[in-house]
């Protein structure tokens, strides 16, 4: 069980919720905004995690939109990911997502909720970097549009009162040959030593990582090594740490020189099966 | 708070904390006992339940939630195929994760009749069995999809990959 109260608010609309946000803030209940819940509801239960007020997102409509246009795509943040995975809107997302904890879990787990999670993983903002996502941010100053690789820095930079209403990007993304693969320690199920994703657009392949740096991310240096087809595999994975962003992890599940190896594993196997 | 659910099919009034769990209203509140806390993380899957037919780990989800959804528990089952599949390949040692695994064994056959093996692996990896009975509740799996499927002459019953049992010890 949770051990601490809190108030639950369920929201229509984007304006509601953030003036709802703005109110119970004023009061001093340290507000959260409630997407899938399930990392509130794990962390609050082991007392990482305390509010007095929680604003559940899911009857906002623009939260749980999925639309595939001409122009664009749209996946709302409040969408879980099986919803993802099921509707086949986006495959790529789909299959990163769904190497997310388990299916039933993903069954609540939603794409926001991922994307903001305090964990270092976040697997599914991958293929969003990958598509050059933008994202809809709603906060007091009304509804913004921002580019996902300027919003996630190492984090995601939403200012205090802001959610995550939905991710855009070209549907041309959907259609291009994507490759996603998760190592983990020993499990099935489990966070993993590092997620490589994926995706092969006409300019060269592009590449991003969970779980091998403190933070997930995509390099355009690590991408233009990659893709250096003059050189072997092999050669081109060899040089391609030269453009890490931070140093490897090590912890419980990989030393960081183990991760390394599993790091140019995943990329062969990447590389591989995209003909790259 | 006064919340009205609907749990197996009956309208049903409780007085929780909006932060209570719907496995401890269900539990505490219902006296509907078949659904298991076991790592209240996420992690086992003897919570399972289903809402609005989807299986759910009820110790992710707050009861707050499941208003306006259609909840059911393994007390709701009422003699289901994958209740009666579970019995007749005994299915099950100690009995704790049971209820998890049928409920999620139950909404497979309802909602994916003709999983594959890729499909039925994703979703049972949402539930542990630490007997470990995993082979009969395989055979439990097999049996409820292939009932579930119409008859057909171009009908391909789902069939489990060989096992290798070269270092099986059963007979």
């Amino acid at each position: 069980m949770i051990p601490f109260d809190f108030d639950y608010y369920r929201p229509a609309t984007v304006e509601e919720a953030v003036s709802l946000y703005a109110r119970l803030d004023r009061e001093g209940k340290r507000p959260l905004y409630w997407s899938g819940g399930t990392e509130i509801a794990t962390f609050a239960r082991a007392n990482l995690v305390c509010t007095e007020a929680v604003i559940d997102l899911k009857a906002v409509p623009e939260c749980r939109a999925l639309a595939v246009g001409e122009k664009e795509m749209t996946f709302g943040s409040a969408l879980t990911l099986s919803e993802i995975d099921d509707s086949g809107a986006f495959p790529l997302l789909g299959a990163t997502g769904s190497g997310i904890a388990d299916r039933t879990s993903r069954n609540k787990i939603t794409l926001g909720g991922n994307v903001s999670s305090r964990l270092i993983y976040k697997e599914a903002i991958l293929p969003l970097l990958l598509a050059d996502s933008d994202a809809l941010v709603a906060g007091a100053s009304g509804v913004r549009r921002v580019a996902l690789a300027e919003l996630f820095q190492r984090t995601l930079q939403l200012g205090k009162g802001e959610f995550l209403v939905r991710f855009v990007m070209d549907p041309s993304y959907r259609n291009m040959p994507y490759a996603s693969v998760k190592k983990r320690k020993e499990t099935a199920i489990g966070y993993p030593i590092v997620t490589v994703a994926a995706l092969a657009t006409e300019a060269g392949t592009r590449f991003a990582f969970s779980g091998l740096c403190d933070f997930p991310f995509r390099s355009a240096e690590i991408e233009r090594t990659l893709n250096l087809r003059d050189l072997p595999a092999g050669e081109r994975i060899r040089r391609a740490a030269a453009g890490l962003p931070a140093p490897i992890r090590s912890d419980m599940l990989a030393s960081a020189d183990y991760r390394r190896l599993v790091w140019q594993v995943a990329l062969e196997d990447v590389l591989a099966s995209l003909g790259a | 708070m006064k919340l009205q659910l609907n749990v197996n099919g009956e309208r049903r009034t409780v007085d929780v904390r909006p932060a209570d769990l719907l496995l401890d209203v269900l539990r505490e509140n219902l006296g509907l006992t078949g659904a298991k806390p076991g790592c209240r993380n996420g992690d086992c899957g003897a919570c399972t339940v289903t809402v609005d037919g989807w299986p759910m780990k009820s110790c992710l989800m707050l009861a707050v939630e499941a208003t306006d959804k259609a909840v059911e528990t393994i007390e709701g089952l009422q003699g289901a195929p994958a209740q009666r599949a579970f019995v007749e390949k005994f299915a099950f040692q100690c009995g704790y994760c049971t209820p998890g695994f049928v409920m999620n064994v139950h909404a497979l056959a309802r909602l994916r009749p003709d999983a594959d093996e890729a499909t039925v692996r994703e979703w049972l990896q949402s539930n542990i069995c630490r007997c470990t009975g995993y082979e009969e509740i395989r055979e439990a799996v097999e049996c409820v999809l292939a009932q579930g499927r119409p008859a057909s002459a171009e009908e391909k019953p789902y069939r489990r990959p060989p096992a290798d049992r070269s270092d099986s010890g059963n007979t």
